[in-house]
């Protein structure tokens, strides 16, 4: 059993690693809604810019910003905010995508044609200014960063699965399924999602990565959440003034995001590893 | 075979054209009409594009003609309003070629060989269900317990046995079968069509058996077309058309398969 | 000596899930000289494609190989690369079942024959293209000239086996191994390309290994079989008496699953 497990990490190594650093910045996020080192809004200006551990504990463990809030508690909190807009723009994505990519796979005639065009119109649309319009139109904001990004993920759904629910369509078990009467909703449903439900998590994994990058970019602009509510992008942004007097306020949101990113893309790696045909298919 | 009782299916005229890009058509079927007895194995025999498959997926609805018709016991499948052709697929079911690609590798067994029975008329129990699944899984050579197990879970020709359990569930007058050893090791191929023999001996199967081999044709049909270009040559009793082929082009494909003749030359 | 010689070739692959090894090819030893036809008849798993894999040194890199093979004189078992370079397309050339993509589909056929006589051959551009040409007609592809130019995509099957088999040729092997050469193909164009391997074995005095799942193909061109079932080696001898006398009952049960029509000869004038 032991053996197996240690064979199961070295085979994926990629699958292990990302597993490993998003779950630990899951848990630092929910665990933020109980406790933190210290209160993420709470100024002391006697601490401003003290780099880590520079007056000991009660500079905290990654050091205070430019207000003398503590940032390791304002990470953890951010990392909320980060979290919760990449899985929701995902979420949004992932599911007007899929719908619209198995829809056209099921109508290759004129309908999948025009969805593909429409595709490629909201594609055309950089999530940043698609966020710039949105937050003209209902002021920055979390659901404004959450709609532009999940829009922008839409055709990136559509088009991977897409692709894969035509190979899916191109087999003979679609044509036994309309043997037995069923309709293309039905097959859909029954055997196209199943049978590509493995590529969307992969990529659900990967544009995970790519939201948090994102959602980052737009705070940094001032298109995220708002203050006083942390956020690694604008933690990123007010940390510019400082650079050379305190790197650190720099360092610290810039090594998270890249973590984080870094995580969730070893993560879609590592899973599509695993889900691979070619390595799944033994006998 | 054929003879006095009334033909289970009709083809009448059948053609197909396919536009391709560029403006051009091919002719995938050109004015094919030939008839199936009940209980009668009809081979249809021909090279790589010769129409045999186009003919397959036009007798099962799964495609529409050119011109031409299909009568299923004298009603033209194509001018049944949707509905009704549904009503009637129970009636007719295909076996694919690809063993490894005719089942889909997320569903049990159970549930592969269960799918047609949604189109019975009356609603089956789950216990009603399992029930004739098992018998079917059976009546294949494999065991019941089978049915719970997954098809990545079985070889080729097991899974083929899956695919016929499948086409035979809803008791359908007519099975076509579109290449259905091809894809099969020989000694695989051999146990199918025993299978499929030993389930018409059984069951009175009426088949459309079409295959490019003509060795595997003639232990299983008793009547057999040939194919050529989108259009029937000929067609006649298996024996017959074996022994005094009446076209050029049919002597020519008997003579290319390859036979253990050439033990008859000094080596 | 032999051409080919392989002595007590076993074939191994580590299990993905257990230290356990599974065994694909299983003390195999036969050999082959020049001019000769040599049938390996086999079912799916036989170990009948990884064996000639073997023969090419292009077995994938978690296989683990014991026993010897010796080709032209040199030891390909353990061999460098680069000594397996010199060895392939001089000493064997290969055609594989389907040559859709065993072909670049983005050069033309007659680039692709002049390729290897061009970068391995040491002939100039103009010699390598008149090679090619030569070898085109060679194998029959009709209008060899007009087709020089095609892409892989512009023929049909048979076409492009004969672009496979002109590839393999290019360097003049001495051992040529057809895997499957005619599975993909209708039965017309099979005999096709079956006539022009018997007759570039004549011609050229070359050794070849013919593998098939067809017995029929075997006994059309091969002297000499050989049968394979999972791994094991079930029969070697001349190809009549393997089909006639088989010393295996798998032998004998893949004689009993030919179709009638291909082994009624064999029943007419058995013992």
């Amino acid at each position: 059993m032991r053996a197996g497990m240690m064979r199961w990490l070295r085979d994926n190594k990629a699958l292990a690693a990302g597993l490993v650093i998003t779950v630990s910045i899951v848990v630092l996020a929910l665990l933020s809604l109980f406790w933190v080192p210290m209160s993420p809004t709470k100024m002391n200006i006697a601490q401003k810019l003290k780099g880590p551990l520079e007056n000991g504990f009660s500079s905290g463990l990654l050091g205070k910003d430019h207000f003398g809030r503590d940032i390791a508690s304002m990470l953890m909190v951010g990392a909320r905010y980060s979290l919760t807009v990449a899985l929701a723009s995902v979420a949004i994505g992932a599911m007007i995508g899929t719908a619209l990519g198995v829809t056209a796979a099921a109508r290759p005639g004129f309908t999948g044609a025009a969805l593909g065009r429409l595709n490629d119109a909201i594609f055309a649309l950089p999530p940043i200014l698609s966020a710039i319009m949105l937050g003209a139109l209902m002021g920055p904001g979390t659901t404004t960063a959450i709609l532009a990004i999940g829009t922008f993920m839409i055709p990136v759904f559509a088009r991977v699965t897409r692709g894969a629910a035509m190979q899916v369509r191109a087999r003979d078990y679609i044509l036994a399924a309309r043997m037995a009467g069923e309709g293309e909703v039905t097959i859909t449903l029954l055997h196209v999602i199943p049978n590509i439900a493995s590529q969307i998590i992969v990529q659900v994994a990967i544009q995970l990565a790519m939201a948090i990058l994102t959602e980052a970019g737009l705070s940094f602009l001032g298109l995220g959440t708002p203050p006083p509510a942390p956020s690694w992008g604008r933690m990123l942004a007010d940390s510019q003034t400082y650079l050379l007097k305190a790197p650190h306020m720099a360092l610290a949101p810039g090594l998270a995001i890249a973590l984080a990113v870094l995580g969730f893309n070893l993560l879609g790696d590592g899973l599509s590893r695993l889900i691979d045909p070619r390595r799944r298919i033994e006998r | 075979m054929s003879g006095n009782r009334a033909p289970l299916v009709e083809v009448i005229g059948l053609s197909r054209r396919y536009a391709l890009p560029g403006g051009r058509n091919l002719q995938a079927l050109d004015n094919v009409s030939l008839s199936v007895a009940p209980g009668e194995i009809l081979g249809i025999v021909g090279e790589s594009g010769c129409g045999k498959s186009t003919l397959a997926r036009i007798v099962m609805a799964l495609d529409r003609p050119t011109s031409g018709n299909v009568l299923l016991e004298g009603d033209d499948l194509f001018a049944l309003s949707p509905r009704e052709l549904a009503r009637r697929r129970r009636n007719f079911q295909m076996i694919f070629q690809d063993p490894y690609g005719s089942l889909d590798p997320r569903m049990s067994v159970a549930r592969i060989i269960a799918e047609p029975l949604r189109l019975l008329p009356e609603r089956l129990s789950r216990a009603e269900k399992a029930k004739r699944v098992a018998a079917m899984l059976e009546d294949v050579g494999l065991r019941a317990e089978d049915g719970a197990r997954f098809p990545h879970e079985f070889s080729g020709g097991q899974r083929q046995r899956i695919a016929i359990a499948r086409a035979l569930i809803t008791r359908p007058k007519l099975v076509v079968a579109d290449e259905a050893t091809s894809a099969l090791d020989l000694t695989v191929q051999a146990q199918i069509l025993r299978l499929l023999r030993d389930l018409r001996a059984r069951h009175g199967l009426t088949m459309l058996f079409i295959s490019h081999n003509l060795g595997v044709i003639e232990e299983i049909a008793d009547r057999v077309g040939v194919m050529q270009a989108g259009r029937l040559l000929e067609i006649g009793p298996t024996a017959a058309v074996m022994e005094n082929p009446r076209e050029e082009y049919t002597r020519r494909l008997l003579a290319a398969e390859p036979t253990l003749d050439f033990l008859e030359q000094p080596a | 000596m032999s051409l080919l010689a392989v002595n007590n070739l076993t074939i191994t692959f580590r299990n993905r899930r257990s230290t356990a090894e599974t065994a694909v090819v299983k003390a195999v030893s036969f050999s082959l000289e020049a001019g000769e036809t040599l049938g390996i008849v086999g079912e799916s798993g036989s170990g009948k494609s990884m064996l000639s894999l073997a023969i090419m040194g292009l077995l994938p890199g978690d296989a683990r190989l014991s026993g010897s093979i010796r080709l032209g004189g040199q030891e390909v078992v353990g061999a460098s690369d680069r000594a397996l370079d010199a060895l392939r397309g001089r000493e064997a050339g290969m055609i594989f079942q389907e040559p859709m993509t065993a072909l670049n589909p983005a050069m033309t056929v007659g680039a692709q024959i002049a390729e290897g006589l061009c970068l391995r051959g040491g002939l100039s551009r103009a010699d390598a293209n008149a090679e090619a040409l030569a070898l085109m007609e060679q194998v029959r592809l009709p209008e060899a000239r007009r087709r020089f130019a095609s892409y892989p995509h512009e023929m049909s099957g048979g076409q492009r086996q004969r672009v496979g088999i002109a590839i393999a040729l290019a360097l003049k092997p001495r051992l040529l191994i057809a895997d499957e050469p005619t599975t993909a193909l209708d039965v017309t164009v099979q005999k096709d390309i079956l006539d022009i391997l018997d007759e570039l074995v004549r011609e050229r005095a070359m050794a070849l290994i013919l593998i098939s799942h067809d017995l029929g193909v075997i006994a059309r061109s091969a002297a000499r079989t050989l049968v394979m079932y999972r791994g094991d080696m079930m029969e070697d001898g001349p190809t009549v008496q393997v089909l006639r006398q088989p010393q295996s009952d798998y032998t004998r049960q893949l004689i009993a699953a030919l179709p009638r029509r291909s082994r009624r000869s064999l029943e007419g004038a058995a013992p």
